[in-house]
């Protein structure tokens, strides 16, 4: 997602200047993502270079509004319609570091795996606060992003409880690399238990 | 790893300073569990389903148990009820210990004070929604008019009003899980102990469910959610999780959106 998109999407509503396109982008993604108008400006000079929107002659009270054009509505609609790539998301450091606890002499993979299974959880609880308070019809799309972080966080924690149970079946290889694996060592231990 | 000497956390959840140390319980707790221990069977085949627990539930709060299967998330439901004893340690529901309450004592309490909400039902064919709501009152000597009554306002709060006289064939899942809260908050009960109660709703109607618990524990009752749904233990204020009979870890209170929103704008 760019701001890019999200600036364009706004100003196929009608035209718009700086700090009305801010304050519409912080409400339609319910204060999630928030801009500072330096951002704003950029994003919009940039999208003027580029011939996908055009700036109006300024208002009486100083305010420069700002217009999509119609190369901007077809590089909006072309955004609609391409699915988001998974493989340019970032990497998941999450998924990173575990497989490097799991590999690192000392790290109690438990307890990490305990520790983030923690915080995504509190992290969920709130998000579901807020959720049970924006219950107004017209909370529907900022209930959607909400429902997103939530499906995330969810699935981190049933990730998390994957891991755990992995670990807990784990039988380090007998010939394997030994000398390495104090951590893993240890875990095969409790896993007989 | 030893069972007897693994350190717990005594008084989790619990805020520093509140806990109960002297004899009684806190004050305001619906629900306490003390050091509480549950072991099935004896000898080498012995099962430690619990194994040290302690939790203090206040009005006002809703806390999820999480944890694996055979973790003791039920087991503990079924001592906070008083449906099962602990074999050590100690249980108080509003203050009061049921290791000293007799049988009959015991079962007043629980028809009184105690709401369950089970995956499993337990809804009466036989009877129609307000008479199965109204049941538990009905047992404790109500009236069978204020029984009634008071099982139409809960039905009523569980949107329920215009289905009372049906049966519970003649119920969705989901509208017979309704008549199963409303029987679990009828009348002055203060406690609510639902295990996996969305049980096989969809995510929708489950979602009404945990819904109608958190208002009545807004409303001034406690609450314990057993679940093994992220999801569902996000209605929680606080989540405890348990690994073989042992609390290991519960959720502090919430630090607020911002630090969970910074970070996510690029």
């Amino acid at each position: 997602m760019s701001i890019r998109h999200g600036l364009l999407a706004l100003l196929e509503r009608g035209q718009m200047y700086g700090y009305q396109l801010r304050a519409a982008f912080e409400e339609s993604t319910g204060s999630t993502w928030p801009l500072n108008i330096g951002q704003v400006y950029t994003t919009l000079s940039r999208l003027e270079r580029d011939g996908l929107v055009r700036s109006l002659p300024e208002s009486e009270a100083g305010q420069r509004p700002y217009e999509i054009t119609d190369a901007g509505r077809a590089d909006l609609a072309l955004w609609f319609a391409t699915p988001i790539s998974r493989t340019d998301r970032p990497r998941d450091e999450l998924a990173i570091k575990l497989a490097l606890a799991l590999t690192t002499p000392g790290v109690d993979v438990r307890t990490v795996v305990q520790n983030q299974r923690t915080a995504t959880m509190r992290a969920l609880q709130e998000l579901t606060r807020l959720k049970y308070a924006s219950d107004r019809p017209e909370d529907l799309p900022w209930r959607l992003v909400l429902d997103a972080m939530m499906f995330q966080a969810e699935a981190e924690v049933r990730w998390l409880d994957h891991c755990e149970t992995s670990l807990a079946r784990h039988r380090p290889p007998a010939s394997g690399p030994a000398p390495t694996s104090e951590a893993v060592g240890r875990t095969g231990e409790e896993a007989r238990r | 790893m030893s069972t007897a000497n693994e350190p717990t956390l005594p008084s989790l959840g619990t805020p520093p300073g509140n806990a109960g140390t002297g004899d009684g319980a806190p004050a305001d707790a619906v629900l306490e569990l003390r050091d509480v221990h549950r072991t099935h069977g004896s000898g080498p085949a012995a099962v430690h389903a619990l194994r040290g627990v302690s939790l203090v539930v206040r009005p006002g709060e809703l806390v999820a148990v999480m944890g694996p299967s055979g973790s003791g998330k039920s087991t503990l439901l079924t001592l906070a009820g008083g449906l099962d004893s602990p074999t050590a340690g100690a249980v108080y529901v509003e203050g009061q210990s049921l290791h000293a309450l007799d049988r009959s004592g015991l079962a007043r309490l629980r028809r009184r004070r105690i709401g369950y909400i089970f995956q499993n039902l337990n809804l009466i064919g036989s009877l129609t929604a307000v008479e199965n709501v109204a049941l538990p009152l009905e047992l404790d000597g109500t009236g069978v008019r204020r029984a009634r009554r008071l099982a139409l306002d809960a039905l009523t709060e569980v949107g329920m009003s215009e289905l009372g006289d049906r049966f519970p064939d003649q119920l969705s899942g989901g509208q017979q899980q309704r008549v199963a809260i409303a029987r679990a908050l009828v009348g002055e009960r203060r406690l609510v102990l639902a295990d996996e109660p969305t049980g096989a709703l969809d995510s929708q109607t489950g979602e009404a469910v945990l819904r109608l618990l958190r208002r009545r524990v807004d409303a001034g009752a406690a609450g314990v959610l057993v679940t093994h749904e992220a999801r569902h233990a996000g209605w929680a204020d606080r989540v405890v999780f348990l690994r073989d009979g042992v609390a290991v870890d519960s959720t502090a209170p919430l630090a607020g959106i911002e630090s969970l929103l910074s970070g996510s704008g690029r």
